[in-house]
């Protein structure tokens, strides 16, 4: 890959920072009346997701990161690896439990998920924003308490526990923000 | 992508108007306008500063990155007060502040020293933007107030602690100017300014560029609105012997970076040495100005075209 200098940092630009795959989210240059130039950069690390900052001397280069980001069906965990599929190319992918990381209790065989590849192997999973799950166990719901709050734990059949309103009962199909884990909605088949 | 300005018809108009005033202003103080070549045969040898080259019978020519040299040659002949509204250029250098070809206001006042222009800068920032009285503060004291550590007397270890106890993990290896300039940058700008112009002034004699030094400071400042940095200025130098030894020094440092090696200003140097007046100078970014003037936030706001649509 190419390497890329302070002044061609784009968003969206993937680089290698401190040995892992980065995008760049933000880039700003900042020079005092005389003196050397910075850049501020903001970027995301691609492995662990966190959002970080670093100040480069301007002229400074970074190698190019091979990151792509596919969407994949997920098919199955075979304890090791959970394994996705491309639904065109039929493509076979494994990622490790770090890649998958808190995804894990989304994952639902045959939905799609968003794969990075970096040099071609998964190095993040993520799911949509909302994912539409099946309750398998739950207290028996108050019949006519929709109205009121309050909440029980409810197990969904990814495994995953998320707290949900009195009146849901095993069986019905939940809306799931994956970004906060919280129960969104009833959802239809 | 598109044809049409980036900066508004409003914006547009309002560079004429600022114009306007600043020539009014200086008209009226019987400060002469003058012009001086873009293209020149030699360039600043400043590491920190880029230049853009091109070249004519075979010879390098450079876009200049500050009318000074070729202003100074003109107050060396008998000019006496001057002033230019020119276009510069810095190579690379592109952001929110940022275009590599900008718009600069140069002036030079024969016998003010930095105080007297300090004072000067301040009527006419008061005359454009209706700017309170500014506030002036040492170099070394606005490190003391923000962070309390002494600029001028303290280690390259200290500014590392110092910037590691503020939180700042992120930074590479600088040297000690490097280090003061990040710390002015993160810490001390974003507080100037805001209720009336900030002057810093006496600045380390590390960081001197062309101004004289005097009682181991130099006798530099810098204007701040709104954490920006709006104008740098010199009591200017006018030893010719001690000019040389700066360019040769900063060729030296061009050296280590690898940098080029541009021809030094020889017609300069031959200026300072005949009848060069005592004199302060300072450049203000017209584009930074503009956009105080027209509460913008980004310079494309006020240039028609900048270098993402020209």
């Amino acid at each position: 890959m190419a390497n890329f200098s302070t002044s061609e940092f784009k968003q969206g630009l993937k680089v290698i920072i401190d040995n892992d795959p980065c995008n760049i989210l933000e880039n700003e240059f900042v020079k005092p009346g005389k003196g050397q130039a910075f850049n501020r950069v903001k970027y995301r690390n691609l492995v662990t997701g966190r959002t970080l900052e670093k100040t480069f001397k301007s002229g400074e280069s970074l190698p190019g990161a091979d990151v792509i980001e596919i969407e994949a069906q997920y098919l199955y965990d075979d304890g090791e690896f959970c394994h996705f599929m491309h639904p065109e190319t039929f493509e076979q992918y494994q990622a490790t439990a770090n890649a998958v990381g808190d995804t894990k209790k989304w994952l639902k065989e045959q939905d799609s998920y968003t794969i990075t590849l970096y040099n071609d192997q998964p190095i993040l999973v993520s799911a949509p924003n909302f994912v539409v799950l099946k309750v398998t166990q739950t207290d028996p719901g108050l019949k006519g308490d929709t109205a009121t709050g309050g909440s029980k734990p409810a197990t969904l059949e990814t495994g995953a526990i998320v707290k949900v309103p009195l009146f849901v009962n095993e069986g019905d199909l939940l809306k799931i923000d994956t970004r906060t884990g919280e129960y969104a909605s009833r959802a239809k088949e | 992508m598109s044809w049409q300005p980036s900066a508004s018809l409003i914006n547009i108009r309002a560079r004429a108007e600022v114009l306007a005033k600043i020539r009014a202003f200086f008209a009226a103080r019987d400060v002469l306008e003058v012009e001086t070549p873009l293209l020149t045969h030699s360039t600043i040898p400043d590491p920190n500063i880029a230049s853009f080259k091109t070249t004519l019978n075979n010879k390098n020519l450079y876009l200049q990155t500050s009318p000074e040299f070729a202003m100074k040659r003109l107050l060396a002949s008998g000019t006496e007060s001057i002033y230019q509204i020119c276009k510069a250029f810095r190579y690379d250098e592109s952001g929110k502040l940022h275009n590599p070809e900008f718009t600069m206001l140069e002036w030079y006042r024969v016998d003010f020293d930095h105080h007297a222009l300090m004072q000067e800068m301040d009527a006419l920032l008061h005359a454009l933007l209706q700017t309170k009285p500014a506030e002036k503060i040492t170099y070394q004291e606005s490190f003391q107030k923000h962070l309390n550590i002494d600029p001028l007397n303290c280690s390259l270890d200290d500014l590392r602690t110092c910037a590691q106890q503020n939180g700042l993990n992120d930074i590479p290896d600088l040297d000690k100017d490097g280090w003061l300039n990040i710390l002015l940058i993160r810490f001390i700008e974003p507080h100037l300014g805001f209720t009336q112009p900030t002057f810093i002034y006496n600045f380390p004699k590390s960081q001197a560029a062309l101004a004289r030094i005097n009682d181991d400071v130099a006798e530099r400042f810098e204007v701040y609105i709104n954490g920006v940095e709006l104008a740098n200025g010199f009591h200017e130098l006018s030893d010719t012997n001690e000019q040389r030894q700066r360019f040769i020094a900063d060729l030296k440092k061009r050296a280590q970076l690898k940098l080029e090696q541009p021809p030094l200003d020889e017609y300069f140097l031959q200026a300072l040495a005949n009848n060069f007046p005592n004199c302060s100078g300072v450049a203000l970014g017209i584009d930074r100005l503009l956009m105080l003037y027209t509460k913008t936030k980004a310079i494309n706001e006020v240039i028609a075209f900048t270098i993402d649509n020209c």
